[in-house]
C-alpha cells in the first residue's frame, strides 16, 4: 500500500511545477497585456514585395475558394 | 463629385484630392506615409484595416530638446553599450494595424532592433541602437508615420515604478492550495471507513495543513491587516469577522488534526480565501490606457527653446526656467510660465485654464499666463515666476490634491459590516453560554462553529461582483470610471454641477444668425468667394453656411493673420473679421463670437455665432432636475446667459466668470451644507472642483486625448445618458442589499447546524462555495440586465 506515498508525492510535485510555472510566468510579465499577443499571432510573414503579387495571391485564394 | 476619403486615414479629401497609384489622398502627409509603408514593403498595412492611419503633423523644431542628454537619461528605461530601450506612449494605437505597423518598426530603420506594442496601455517599448538612430530621429520618424509619441513633463518625473502583482501571486498561491485541499479531502467526505484510508488519514490531513499554510500567512494577509487597522481605530469593518473567520477556521483545523478529532476545515478555509480574492480581482481597475490621475504635468511640454543673451536658441528643461529668462513660443505650442510678452502677435487659447471660449489677442507688454497657447506666428516672452509658481500650477498645490478622496468614504459592505460583526459575536457568545449549562464539553465546539460559518464571505462578495460587472457594463457605455467605489458614490449625490464650455457645449460653434444692414446679391456673392480662400474655423463655418454663390475670381486678396481677410473685385471689396479690422468703432456685442463685415469701407453688420449645446442636453437637465440640484459654473463671460436659461429647467443658478480656485471653494461650501457633489468638467480649469467633489467626472470629446484628474470619464456622445447612468447605480446598490439579505439567508441556515452543535466540515464545504457562488451568479445576471437597458433612450 506504500504505492499511496508514491502516487500522492508525484501528484504534489507535477502540482507544484505547475504552480511554479505560474508564477514564473506572472513575475514576466506574461499577464500584464492579455490582448496584444492576441492579435500578434495572427501576424504572418506579410511584407508585401509588390502590392499586385498580393492582390493576385487573395485573387487565387478566392477562385480556389470558389472551385471548392 | 462624390466625396473621396483618404486610402491612409479615412477622411473626408474635401475639394481637392490628392491622387497617387490610382489612391486618393487628403493631404501630402498620408500620401507620403503611404509612400514610405510601399516603399518598405510595409503595404500590409492597409489590408489589415483600411484607412487605419493618421495624417502626421507639422513638428519642425518640436522635439529638439530630446537632443538634450539629461532629458534623454530621464525618459529612457534602460541604457547599455549603446542599446537603449524606451516606453513610449501613443495615443493612435486603436486598431491591428497599429499594433503591426509598430512592431515592424525594424523595417524602417536598422538602428531599430525590436518594439513591442502594449495595446490595452497603448505604448510601444522601442529596443534601438543610440549609435545607428538617436532619440530625436526615433521620435521623428514614428511621427512622420502618423504615430506622434506623445511626451510630456510627466512622463520626465515619473518613477520608474514596477507593476505590483501581489494580488495574481496570492490568487494563484489560494487557488492552488484550493484545489489540492480539495482533493485530498475527498476520502473524508464518504467516510468509508476503509483499512487503508484510515491508515494513511494522517499523511492526508497534514499535508491539508502544509497546503493551507502559505494561504493563511500570505494570501490572506490583507485581511488581517486590515481587521486589525479597523479595530485599532475603533471601527468594525467587514474585514474583522472575515479575519476572524480565517483565524478560528485555521486554529480549530489544527486542533482537530492534532488530537486526531476529525478532519479540520482546510478545505472551507482555502475555499474562503479564494473566492474572496477572486472578488478583489475581478473589482480591479480595467482601464489602463486612461489616467485618472492627471494633473497639469500631462498638459506641458518637457523642455522650451530658450533665447540665450547671446542670442542663440537653446533648449532647456522646464523646470530650469528661471524668472528673467527670455522664451520663443511656437505656434501650436503651450506657454509653461507666467510672463510677459516682448515679441510679436500673440493670439492666446485659455481655454483649457479658464474655459473662456475665445482665444486673447495680446500685444507686447501684456501679461501672459501658464497655461494658454500660443494660436498665430512665434512670439517671444519673458518669464516672470517660475513654473511651480505660476498661477496655474498653484492651484495644485491646494490640499484637496493630496487628499486621498477612498480614505473617507465608508462603503455599504463596511457599514453593514458593524452590525454584522456585533450580531455574530453575540450569538457566537449566547449559544457558546447555552450549551455551557446544556453540555460543556460541546462549548467551543459551538462557539467555533458559529464564527466559522457566520464568515461572511458571500457578503463581501457581493459589492465586488456588483459593482465590478457595473464598471464594465459603464465602460461598453463609454462612461469609464475610477474604481467601484465611484459607482457607490454617485448613487448617493443629489447636487449636479455642470461646467459650460466644452462640457454641455460642443467645440465647435453651431448657429450663426445674421445682424446689421441687409446685403445685395452682389455683395453676398463676393463675401462668399472671399471666404472660400481662408482656412480660418469661423471662415468654413461661415462659407458652409451662406447660400451657393457662382464662383467670381478675386482680383486682390490679402489675408491679415488675427484680423481678418480682405477680398475685392475691380469695383467693390469687401472686409470680414474683427470688430476693429472693418472699422466698426462701437462694439455693442463682445461677449458673443462675431465676425464683422464690412463693404466698400463701409459698415455693415456682423454674424453671430452662437454656441451650440449637446445632444440632448436639455431633456437630460429636465430628468434630472427632478431629484438632482443643479448648477451652471462657468468660466466664461455671461454672454450665453438667456440661451442657457432657455435650456435649463426653471430656477437653475447661473454663475460666469467663475476662476478655478472659486470653484473649488463653490464645490466646498456645498459639502459643508451636506451635500453629495457631483462636478461635470472637462478642463484643467474644473481640475479643482473635480477633485473637491465627491465624484469628479469629465467629458471628453475622445477619451484617448487628456482629461484632468477625476473619478469618471464621460464620452462626450453620451452626454445624453448621464442621468440614466446615476439611475443604474443606484439600482446596483439594490442589488447589492438584496445580495446580503439572500446571503444572510444563508447564513440562518448555517448558524442553525452551528448552534445545535452539529456542524460537520463537509456541511462547511458544501454551504460556503453555494452560497458565493450563488451570490455571483445573482448579482451578475442582474447587473446585466440593468446594463442592457443602458443606452437607449
Amino acid at each position: 500500500m506504500s504505492v499511496i506515498y508514491l502516487l500522492l508525492s508525484l501528484s504534489i510535485v507535477i502540482a507544484v511545477i505547475f504552480f511554479a510555472a505560474f508564477i514564473i510566468a506572472t513575475k514576466n510579465g506574461q499577464y500584464d497585456d492579455s490582448y496584444t499577443p492576441s492579435v500578434r499571432m495572427l501576424f504572418e510573414d506579410e511584407l508585401v514585395k509588390s502590392t499586385t503579387a498580393h492582390t493576385e495571391k487573395i485573387s487565387n485564394q478566392k477562385s480556389e475558394s470558389q472551385k471548392l | 463629385m462624390d466625396k473621396a476619403t483618404c486610402y491612409h486615414c479615412g477622411d473626408d479629401c474635401g475639394r481637392t484630392p490628392i491622387n497617387h497609384n490610382d489612391k486618393t489622398f487628403c493631404c501630402v502627409g498620408c500620401k507620403t506615409v503611404y509612400e514610405i509603408f510601399a516603399n518598405n514593403d510595409l503595404s500590409y498595412y492597409y489590408d489589415l484595416q483600411s484607412a487605419a492611419g493618421a495624417s502626421p503633423k507639422e513638428i519642425e523644431g518640436k522635439y529638439d530638446f530630446l537632443e538634450s542628454k539629461n532629458i534623454i537619461e530621464k525618459l529612457i528605461e534602460f541604457n547599455d553599450n549603446g542599446t537603449q530601450i524606451i516606453n513610449l506612449y501613443i495615443p493612435h494605437i486603436h486598431c491591428s494595424s497599429c499594433i503591426w505597423i509598430l512592431e515592424n518598426l525594424n523595417k524602417l530603420n536598422t538602428g531599430i532592433n525590436s518594439s513591442q506594442v502594449d495595446f490595452p496601455k497603448k505604448t510601444v517599448r522601442v529596443t534601438y541602437n543610440s549609435d545607428k538612430i538617436t532619440l530625436k530621429d526615433l521620435v521623428l520618424l514614428m511621427s512622420r508615420i502618423g504615430y506622434e509619441p506623445y511626451i510630456s513633463l510627466d512622463d520626465y518625473d515619473k518613477k520608474k515604478k514596477g507593476i505590483d502583482r501581489s494580488l495574481s501571486y496570492k490568487l494563484g498561491i489560494a487557488g492552488f492550495a484550493f484545489g489540492n485541499v480539495m482533493f485530498l479531502s475527498f476520502p473524508e467526505y464518504f467516510e468509508v471507513g476503509e483499512y487503508w484510508l484510515e491508515q494513511f488519514k494522517g499523511v492526508f490531513r497534514w499535508l491539508m495543513f502544509a497546503f493551507s499554510l502559505p494561504v493563511v500567512f500570505y494570501a490572506a494577509q490583507d485581511y488581517f491587516i486590515s481587521a486589525y487597522k479597523g479595530i485599532r481605530s475603533k471601527f468594525l469593518n467587514i474585514d474583522i469577522p472575515i479575519a476572524l473567520g480565517i483565524l478560528v477556521l485555521f486554529l480549530r483545523s489544527t486542533v482537530e488534526i492534532i488530537f486526531d478529532w476529525g478532519s479540520g476545515f482546510f478545505d472551507s478555509l482555502t475555499g474562503l480565501v479564494f473566492f474572496l480574492l477572486l472578488g478583489k480581482f475581478f473589482q480591479q481597475k480595467t482601464y489602463s490606457y486612461l489616467s485618472f490621475e492627471r494633473d497639469y504635468k500631462s498638459y506641458f511640454p518637457i523642455a522650451v527653446t530658450r533665447i540665450t543673451s547671446k542670442n542663440t536658441e537653446e533648449n532647456t528643461q522646464v523646470y530650469d526656467i528661471k524668472a528673467g529668462d527670455r522664451l520663443l513660443i511656437r505656434n501650436g505650442e503651450l506657454i509653461p510660465v507666467d510672463a510677459i510678452l516682448i515679441n510679436g502677435n500673440a493670439k492666446i487659447d485659455y481655454s483649457f485654464v479658464t474655459g473662456e471660449s475665445e482665444p486673447v489677442d495680446k500685444k507686447s507688454g501684456d501679461k501672459v499666463y501658464a497655461g494658454g497657447r500660443q494660436l498665430s506666428s512665434a512670439i517671444e516672452i519673458e518669464t516672470l515666476k517660475s513654473v511651480s509658481q505660476s498661477y496655474l500650477t498653484q492651484l495644485w498645490s491646494n490640499a484637496v490634491f493630496q487628499q486621498d478622496k477612498s480614505g473617507s468614504f465608508q462603503t455599504l459592505t463596511d457599514s453593514i459590516g458593524k452590525r454584522f460583526t456585533i450580531a455574530v459575536l453575540t450569538i457566537a457568545f449566547v449559544s457558546a453560554f447555552i450549551w455551557l449549562i446544556i453540555d460543556p464539553g460541546k462549548t467551543v465546539n459551538v462557539f467555533t462553529a458559529v464564527l466559522i460559518i457566520a464568515c461572511p464571505c458571500a457578503i463581501a462578495l457581493a459589492a465586488p461582483f456588483t459593482l465590478g460587472n457595473m464598471l464594465r457594463i459603464f465602460g461598453r457605455n463609454r462612461f469609464y470610471l475610477r474604481d467601484t467605489q465611484t459607482i457607490e458614490q454617485l448613487a448617493q449625490i443629489d447636487t449636479a454641477i455642470f461646467d459650460k464650455t466644452g462640457t454641455i457645449t460642443t467645440a465647435e460653434k453651431g448657429h450663426v444668425y445674421y445682424e446689421g444692414l441687409e446685403l445685395t446679391s452682389e455683395e453676398e456673392s463676393l463675401l462668399k468667394n472671399t471666404l472660400r480662400s481662408s482656412n480660418h474655423p469661423l471662415s468654413r463655418k461661415l462659407y458652409d453656411m451662406l447660400a451657393e454663390q457662382n464662383i467670381v475670381p478675386l482680383e486682390e486678396y490679402e489675408e491679415y493673420l488675427g484680423q481678418g481677410i480682405k477680398g475685392s473685385t475691380i469695383t467693390d471689396s469687401v472686409k470680414v473679421g474683427s470688430a476693429a479690422f472693418v472699422g466698426n468703432t462701437q462694439t455693442d456685442n463682445t461677449e458673443n463670437t462675431s465676425v464683422h463685415f464690412s463693404s466698400n469701407d463701409q459698415y455693415k453688420g456682423c454674424f453671430i455665432f452662437q454656441n451650440q449645446y449637446r445632444d440632448g442636453a436639455s431633456e437630460t437637465f429636465q430628468r434630472m432636475s427632478q431629484d438632482l440640484e443643479l448648477a451652471i459654473l462657468s468660466g466664461d463671460n455671461a454672454g450665453e446667459k438667456s440661451n442657457l436659461t432657455k435650456l435649463l429647467p426653471e430656477g437653475t443658478p447661473l454663475y460666469f466668470n467663475q476662476k478655478p480656485d472659486s470653484k473649488l471653494q463653490f464645490i466646498k461650501s456645498l459639502q459643508d451644507q451636506n451635500k453629495k457633489v457631483m462636478m461635470v468638467g472637462d478642463g484643467l480649469n474644473d481640475a479643482g472642483a473635480l477633485a473637491q467633489s465627491n465624484v469628479g467626472i469629465a467629458i471628453s470629446e475622445n477619451v484617448n486625448v487628456f482629461s484632468p484628474a477625476c473619478d469618471g470619464i464621460l464620452d462626450a456622445k453620451n452626454f445624453k445618458f448621464l442621468y440614466q447612468y446615476i439611475l443604474a447605480s443606484r439600482k446596483a446598490i439594490k442589488i447589492i442589499k438584496l445580495s446580503f439579505v439572500l446571503s444572510l439567508l444563508y447564513n440562518v441556515v448555517g448558524l442553525y447546524f452551528a448552534v445545535t452543535g452539529q456542524l460537520e466540515p463537509v456541511i462547511a464545504a458544501i454551504l460556503m462555495p453555494l452560497s458565493s457562488i450563488s451570490i455571483v451568479l445573482f448579482t451578475t445576471i442582474a447587473t446585466n440586465r440593468l446594463g442592457s437597458k443602458l443606452g437607449r433612450e
